[in-house]
């Protein structure tokens, strides 16, 4: 039988679940023999080029980029799973969600004190090859369906190792009640 | 005299005086009873409803309906454990709660229900409020993105005329907590400690005041909510929760 | 204004239980609280700013910011929907130059959306200066803001001729019409004043209480508790001084019944409080009612005072030594909530209408947490004739489970919208005969307002009374061009979110997540489980502390239920799975601030 394959990315997020996730140390070499990776920032394969079984994503959605990026995933994973806050519920970044889009930008690109005196044009980024940023901060499974969510900030190393062999070997998730929390 | 009655509490026997309250009675027998507007020594006002309970069919506020000779009170039942859930996570969408960057993560009571009803994440979609910070109180800074309307701070600060120094404002879903300018202004710092003590989560906090304790030792990082009180008799490993 | 303030804190003789009465002097005196008047009553009355602000924020005719020379409260109801409100609402707007919910620049005119104001039979209706107008158009509406414009009083607008009956009493001069369109019992106007009172000076408070439990009548306010246990519970309430508290807050949208009989038969209403201030043994009662119906106030108090001069209240009551019982009227500030029991026990002590936690019920702990009993206006008019009559005589109207009749407030598509007064066990369909609308024609009926079911035809055989269609008498008819979902469950939906106190988590958050569930329904984007989440999370509102909280998505709930089809039929069939993300809405905001086309 030919073994599962993981693919994971990080979204609006800043890759410290995926710092949590190598935290499992030693035991990657096991999760080696278990599964098989595809796209992912561990070993820098920059697209999905295949089904996968299982999809893990981290940061929620603050751009059009985000969101296709999502539903790539969503498309090519049997299980997509939202690891950390920020996939959950938008986390650090979407503490602008309270703000007008049009203060944030301002505040960004045009009178905050690094940017002030740089651009005098009072210009914002417009290259038409960028993404184009989002009206909030969404959270992955108010975008797409999430089969299963890991909270945390990050998740604890145990927990996603817990929840990846739970997943594998179709065993109930051993989840002590350390490993799930919020920060 | 006090009156010492005989309740059950899911058929387990319970003995407490006359008029005590469902919740308070519980922890005396060593039964655990979620709540998060409740608070010791503070007039209740079921206002989360987490400790609804059933009493005869009925579903009563532990927190506010007191003890009777014979009553049988359903509490760690399926049904309830599920609605309290279901309560615990409308929080969670009410408001902005960013438990990453919350001076309260690991002592916040909300944090710690979720925790222990073993939430991954709240059911219902996000608001995502537009919410005030209002840093205008020498000592205390009120964040209403956290704030659960638990009420707690208005009913257990008063000045020495009796006089309310925290108040609703509006109705509905606009409701807020506000903080009277003017007596607010002459709070003590042994009062401003307890308003900050009393709210269950960070929507109160002293002026340059968290992250004292270092994340692992904090109170509720090792132990659930309520294990101190079922520690008394029944280790919250034996309990139904953590099956 | 600072002298007026310090006036009326006088008159209340700066007790703090009499704030809404402090409260509504000031805001009917200015159009608004000012802070400083915050401040003023705050010190005189030795509260703190915030909680005397936490009173003013909770009702919706207060303000502290200027509502207008003339506030213009335009009822957006279901009904004055129907009727043509969006046309009138329209033309305020233009004639005005502004939108509801603003007030123009130089401070003469605010327009504001309200719930509903107890003219479902005669919508669109407005309240300007605490004067009702009935049946606008658009025309009517430009009629208005000349007659404004031009410095006419409110007072001196109106056009036509005056309502039915005693609408047209000098102490009224309203527009409002009764519209009785079938009398019984209660409704009956051969009756003599004082003859009841006469009658039970002459047996004991008990005898009272147990003629009123051989009626078997039970509050008609909508929650049906046994009228003659509630007085007997108060009475052998320990020792205190005890209330008596009439509601007349009459909120559920589609109800009037109570403005009419406050309209028409006050003696009675003020008969049947003696009666049962005499039985629990009270010395004071208290006429809560809504602010919508400030119209009445003064005829209301010219009645007690021709009472008081009779001796139907005072002291020594028709002569029965130590019978010493008086009335006074309280006055909402606009708050549905507020016709909860115990929530309206907290308003008339100048609070925020917001329900206690029971236990203790009004009978041990009310009013001043003294003993008290809540009856509905209509209970204590039927009191009366149960006194004069007979339980017995009583016991022979409606079903054994429910005695005697009931008025009905009948509005919506039918061609006789009014008061009715039907035995109870009348069937929907008799009523649908009855009020002029054609049962084929007919396409639901909402039964006891937005907190009471909407039914479908197959209920129409189903009768009227505790045993099964229990109901506080609202019925409004919606005929089948009416879209069910985004006219009726939506607008109710809006409704329970507005008028929540706020204070129990499920009731404050719960409704607002099932109205975007709805919204994304009608929206298209709906799947098959956000039907069965609808009504898996409803049922959290049990958990909530009061009847309102309780019920809140009782519109959502029995519409599923009855009228599935209609949410099946804007589902998607396809889809099991619909966030309800859009791309193309989230990237328009930033297009637009960063001048940018979608490259999406």
């Amino acid at each position: 039988m030919s073994k599962p394959i993981v693919a994971t990315t990080s979204l609006a997020g800043c890759f410290g679940c995926h710092m949590s996730f190598l935290d499992i140390d030693e035991r990657i070499l096991e999760l080696m023999q278990l599964v098989e990776f595809d796209k992912s920032p561990i070993n820098d394969i920059k697209k999905i080029s295949r089904k996968c079984d299982i999809g893990l994503i981290e940061g929620g959605c603050c751009n059009s980029e985000n969101v296709h990026v999502l539903k790539e995933f969503r498309e090519n994973c049997k299980i997509l799973i939202s690891v950390g806050e920020c996939a959950i519920m938008g986390g650090l970044p979407a503490m602008r969600n309270g703000i007008p889009l049009s203060e944030c930008l301002e505040e960004a690109y045009q009178n905050g004190l690094t940017v002030k005196e740089s651009n005098d044009a009072r210009i914002f980024p417009n290259d038409p090859e960028l993404p184009i940023i989002l009206d909030k901060v969404y959270p992955c499974h108010e975008i797409v369906k999430i089969d299963y969510l890991l909270p945390g900030c990050p998740p604890r190393a145990d927990l996603i190792w817990e929840a990846l062999i739970a997943i594998i070997t179709g065993n109930q998730i051993k989840m002590p009640y350390e490993v799930l929390k919020y920060d | 005299m006090n009156q010492i009655i005989k309740f059950t509490i899911d058929d387990v026997e319970c003995v407490a005086t006359k008029g005590q309250y469902i919740i308070d009675a519980a922890r005396e027998n060593g039964i655990f009873i979620a709540s998060l507007c409740n608070y010791p020594g503070v007039k209740p006002k079921g206002s989360c409803r987490v400790c609804s309970v059933k009493v005869n069919g009925r579903l009563m506020t532990a927190c506010t309906t007191p003890v009777s000779q014979g009553m049988a009170i359903e509490n760690h039942t399926d049904e309830l454990n599920e609605l309290r859930k279901k309560i615990i996570e409308l929080f969670f969408v009410e408001g902005n709660h960013f438990c990453p960057s919350c001076e309260k993560g690991g002592t916040c009571e909300l944090q710690a229900l979720a925790y222990r009803f073993k939430i991954m994440s709240p059911r219902y979609p996000y608001f995502f409020p537009q919410r005030e910070v209002d840093a205008t109180n020498p000592k205390l800074i009120k964040d209403q993105n956290r704030c659960i309307l638990c009420k707690r701070c208005i009913r257990a600060i008063h000045d020495e005329k009796g006089r309310t120094i925290f108040a609703y404002k509006r109705r509905s879903n606009r409701v807020e907590i506000s903080i009277d300018p003017k007596l607010g202004r002459e709070l003590t710092d042994e009062v401003a400690l307890k308003a900050m003590d009393v709210c269950p989560v960070g929507a109160l906090l002293i002026r340059e005041k968290g992250f004292d304790t270092p994340i692992g030792e904090r109170k509720y990082d090792k132990n659930p909510i309520g294990s101190d009180i079922e520690h008394l008799q029944i280790p919250y490993s034996k309990t139904k929760s953590n099956e | 204004m600072k002298s007026f303030t310090q006036k009326v804190i006088d008159k209340y003789n700066r007790d703090k239980t009499r704030l809404m009465d402090i409260l509504i002097s000031i805001q009917s005196e200015f159009g608004y609280i000012s802070q400083e008047s915050v401040s003023q009553i705050a010190h005189e009355l030795h509260m703190s700013e915030v909680d005397v602000e936490q009173t003013i924020s909770f009702y919706h005719f207060f303000s502290m910011k200027p509502t207008g020379k003339f506030s213009i409260y335009l009822n957006n109801s279901v009904v004055a929907n129907m009727m043509g409100r969006k046309e009138v609402a329209e033309t305020f707007e233009e004639e005005v130059g502004i939108k509801f919910g603003n007030i123009t620049a130089d401070g003469l005119i605010g327009l504001y959306d309200t719930a509903c104001i107890g003219m479902n039979d005669q919508e669109p209706a407005a309240i300007i200066n605490n004067h009702i107008f009935t049946k606008l158009t658009p025309f009517r509406a430009k009629e208005i803001i000349r007659d404004i414009k031009e410095g006419k009083k409110v007072q001196d607008m109106f056009t036509a001729s005056f309502g039915d009956g005693a609408n047209r009493d000098d102490l009224v001069k309203s527009v409002v019409s009764n519209n009785i369109r079938k009398i019984g019992p209660i409704l009956d106007p051969q009756y003599k004043i004082g003859d009841a009172i006469k009658k039970i000076i002459k047996l004991t408070p008990e005898e009272v209480i147990t003629e009123i439990k051989s009626s078997n009548i039970r509050g008609r306010g909508g929650a049906g508790f046994p009228t003659g246990l509630k007085w007997e519970f108060c009475r052998n309430a320990s020792d205190g001084i005890k209330y008596l508290l009439c509601n007349a807050d009459e909120g559920e949208p589609g109800t009037f019944k109570d403005r009419v009989i406050l309209t028409e038969l006050p003696r009675l209403l003020f008969e049947g409080m003696v009666i049962a201030g005499y039985a629990i043994g009270a010395v004071e009662g208290i006429l809560y009612i809504r602010h919508e119906y400030k119209y009445l106030e003064e005829y209301l108090e010219n009645i007690l005072k021709v009472a008081r001069e009779k001796n139907y209240l005072g002291i020594d009551i028709m002569g029965k030594k130590g019978f010493n019982f008086d009335i006074r009227i309280q006055f909402g500030a606009g708050a549905y909530v507020c016709g909860e029991e115990s929530a309206l026990i907290e308003s008339a002590e100048g609070k925020r209408g917001e329900p206690r936690d029971r236990p203790p019920f009004p009978v041990e702990k009310g009013y001043l947490d003294q003993p008290t009993v809540v009856n509905n206006v209509e209970t204590l008019c039927a009191a009366v004739k149960v006194m004069l009559h007979g339980g017995e005589w009583y016991r022979s109207f409606g079903t054994p489970e429910s005695t005697g009749t009931k008025l009905l407030s009948v509005s919506g598509d039918c061609r006789f919208p009014g008061v009715y007064e039907v035995e109870w066990g009348f069937s929907v369909n008799s009523i649908l005969d009855m009020v002029g609308a054609v049962p084929r024609n007919v396409q639901a009926v909402q039964v006891g307002g937005p907190s009471g079911s909407l039914i479908g035809s197959n209920d129409f055989d189903r009768i009227l009374g505790y045993e099964d269609l229990a109901t506080g008498g609202s019925l409004i008819i919606f005929d089948k061009t009416r879209d069910l979902l985004s006219d009726v469950v939506l607008n109710f939906t809006e409704f329970f979110i507005d008028e929540s106190c706020g204070s129990c988590s499920t009731c404050r958050i719960l409704p607002s997540i099932l109205k975007n569930k709805l919204e994304k329904i009608l929206d298209a984007r709906g799947v098959k489980n956000d039907i069965a989440e609808m009504e898996e999370w409803g049922k959290i509102l049990k958990a909530s502390r009061c009847g309102l909280g309780q019920t809140a998505a009782n519109p959502i709930l029995t519409s599923i239920k009855n009228f599935r089809h209609l949410y099946e039929d804007k589902i998607q069939k396809t889809k099991d799975f619909d966030s309800g993300f859009d791309l193309w809405r989230a990237v328009k905001e930033g297009c637009e601030v960063t001048g940018r086309v979608p490259n999406i």
